[in-house]
């Protein structure tokens, strides 16, 4: 039908008929994971976002009420596959505190490494792929080349690259050597350069500060009201790190700073997440200066732990005991109460809610996901802005679609 | 004057239990009282964020009187200080009133214990599910709902390419 005049008068019908409505995702490369939007547009401003989520919904919780806690490790680290090791490090920290114990010190100190190198694993693919998103191509290749580079450290020390199911309850998989160590300052080596690398590129490059600054901005009392944390909240101003706040595994003896801006825009949170880069750098540095002899999981008499191999293979009683602790009908006594613990992840506060039931197994393996609560966040940040910024914003919260899912 | 204190001192005929567990701080509460308890510790007690919402189904677990209990964490961000706040709902139509009017953070997590518990909130701007599709019709994380599902899936409407 060819097109008429009239029709323009059509055009300009009242009622916001003139408004777009644009399907985003939920197989979008911009959104990295599996996540949708409905976006209402007006021209190519965003007036609404409507965020549908549910697609990678897999029962995980549910999953938890039926595995034991050794079992269940290797679905938390499916939940954030960024930084498998944290979420690793968290539940199994908050088990142990339901459980009422206390890791060795080596165990402390391999665990704050493991969570620090989480914390450059994420904020590495976040700043990589934000710049990837808004068009700079380079300093994603030289962020994913440093990613492969903990990949091949995560796998020494778990056999592992990717769901490295490495933390035990009472301690890790396998006790890690002086050649793991040495690859780490290797690494640390080769990674400073490539973070100054990454600042020259995108920190005072024009088209990235425009891209980002003053955009999907939140204020310090949104973060709090809305339960925002991590590196978006105190890109917002608001001083809270559990590392300092409420201190766990190693954190209490190590000197490091809590990063923090005031302006709450996305550039703010690029700028945090890249000091915060240099701060695990410090960190893990101490640790390894610092890591203790010793043995790296608790004593096998508590039955909580298997003994050690050649015990099992050698002696019945350890061979028992082995038995005992692997087999789920059999398993150890704990206590029956419910226990909240939370650890900072990459992304914010990881926290477990858990029910015991006097077996090891929860009765309830609640997690509150950082993600979920930061991705409710966004319809209200991206109003008024321009289409072309939403991959910014999404970016920028860092959403893992599998942990929003679960 | 301690969190406790102030609570006691507000609420002084109301069954509130105290309780400790390694560091964490436990109240629970009656659900009638909710709302009122809430909002006083959010104005006086400095309360400011809602760090987790979560439901658990005590159907199965050894002598639980309550079918729900509904779990808030709460956290105040200028002394760090946390408390764990827990009431008891029952069947049938369990129900809460929600808590959206104090912190924006319960908006999702409220959606998300209905999508899994079925106890619906009160007041609650936007209460549908999240997690599951629209048409499911059953509450997953309730303990009478295996594991395996109820198989659901089979029933699901495919659509094929030709009918898109």
């Amino acid at each position: 039908m060819p097109f008429e005049v009239s029709d323009l008068a059509e055009m300009d019908a009242p009622e916001k008929e003139y408004l777009w409505t644009l399907n985003f995702g939920p197989q979008h490369p911009a959104t990295h994971t599996t996540l949708r939007l409905i976006l209402t547009l007006d021209g190519e401003t965003v007036i609404n976002a409507l965020p549908h989520i549910g697609y990678l919904h897999s029962g995980f919780e549910k999953l938890g009420e039926h595995l034991d806690f050794n079992q269940y490790v290797t679905i938390v680290d499916r939940m954030n596959y960024i930084s498998p090791l944290a979420n690793e490090i968290s539940w199994h920290h908050a088990v142990e505190k339901l459980l009422g114990i206390e890791i060795t010190p080596r165990c402390k100190y391999l665990r704050t490494i493991l969570a620090e190198i989480m914390r450059l694993h994420d904020h590495l693919l976040n700043v990589g792929t934000t710049g990837l998103d808004l068009g700079a191509f380079t300093a994603f290749l030289y962020a994913f080349y440093q990613r492969e580079k903990i990949y091949d450290i995560v796998e020494s020390a778990s056999g592992q690259r990717f769901h490295t199911s490495y933390t035990r309850v009472g301690g890790v998989m396998f006790d890690v050597n002086k050649a793991w160590v040495e690859k780490i300052r290797d690494f640390l080596k080769g990674f400073m350069p490539v973070h100054a690398e990454v600042h020259r590129l995108l920190t005072r490059n024009r088209i990235f500060i425009d891209r980002l600054k003053g955009v999907g901005y939140l204020s310090g009392e949104d973060c709090i009201n809305m339960g925002v944390t991590g590196p978006l909240a105190r890109a917002s101003g608001v001083l809270r790190d559990l590392r300092k706040d409420e201190p766990y595994l190693a954190y209490p003896d190590l000197d490091f700073k809590v990063v923090a801006a005031k302006d709450g825009d996305c550039y703010a949170r690029y700028l945090v997440r890249m000091q915060e880069m240099l701060e695990s750098v410090k960190i893990i540095e101490q640790c390894l200066d610092n890591i203790p002899e010793g043995p790296v999981n608790i004593d096998a008499q508590t039955h909580i732990v298997p003994p050690a191999k050649p015990s099992v293979y050698r002696s019945i009683e350890g061979l028992i005991q082995h038995f005992e602790v692997m087999m789920p009908n059999r398993g150890y006594e704990t206590p029956r109460e419910e226990i909240y613990a939370a650890t900072e992840s990459p992304n914010g506060e990881l926290g477990y809610y858990i029910v015991g039931d006097g077996s090891p197994r929860s009765y309830r393996a609640r997690t509150r996901p950082p993600s979920y609560i930061h991705f409710a966040v966004f319809p209200q940040i991206i109003k008024g802005h321009q289409l072309s910024d939403v991959v910014a914003v999404l970016g920028s919260l860092n959403i893992i679609a599998a942990e929003l899912d679960r | 004057m301690s969190t406790a204190e102030a609570l006691k001192a507000k609420f002084p005929e109301d069954e509130l239990v105290f309780s400790e567990f390694r560091d964490n701080h436990r109240v629970a509460v009656p659900a009638t009282k909710l709302m009122p308890i809430l909002s006083m510790l959010k104005s006086d007690c400095g309360f400011d964020m809602l760090a987790e919402l979560t439901a658990v189904d005590y159907l199965e677990y050894e002598g639980a009187t309550d079918r729900f209990g509904v779990v808030y964490v709460l956290l105040n961000n200028t002394s760090g200080e946390r408390l764990i706040l827990k009431t008891f709902v029952n069947d049938p139509s369990p129900s809460l009133p929600s808590v959206y009017s104090l912190w924006k953070s319960a908006d999702w997590l409220e959606r998300e214990v209905y999508d899994m518990f079925g106890i619906t909130f009160v007041g609650h701007p936007d209460l549908r599910r999240i997690l599951m599709p629209d048409e499911f019709t059953a509450f997953p994380l309730r303990k009478d709902y295996p594991l395996k599902g109820r198989g659901e899936r089979h029933n699901f409407p495919i659509v094929t390419r030709a009918d898109s």
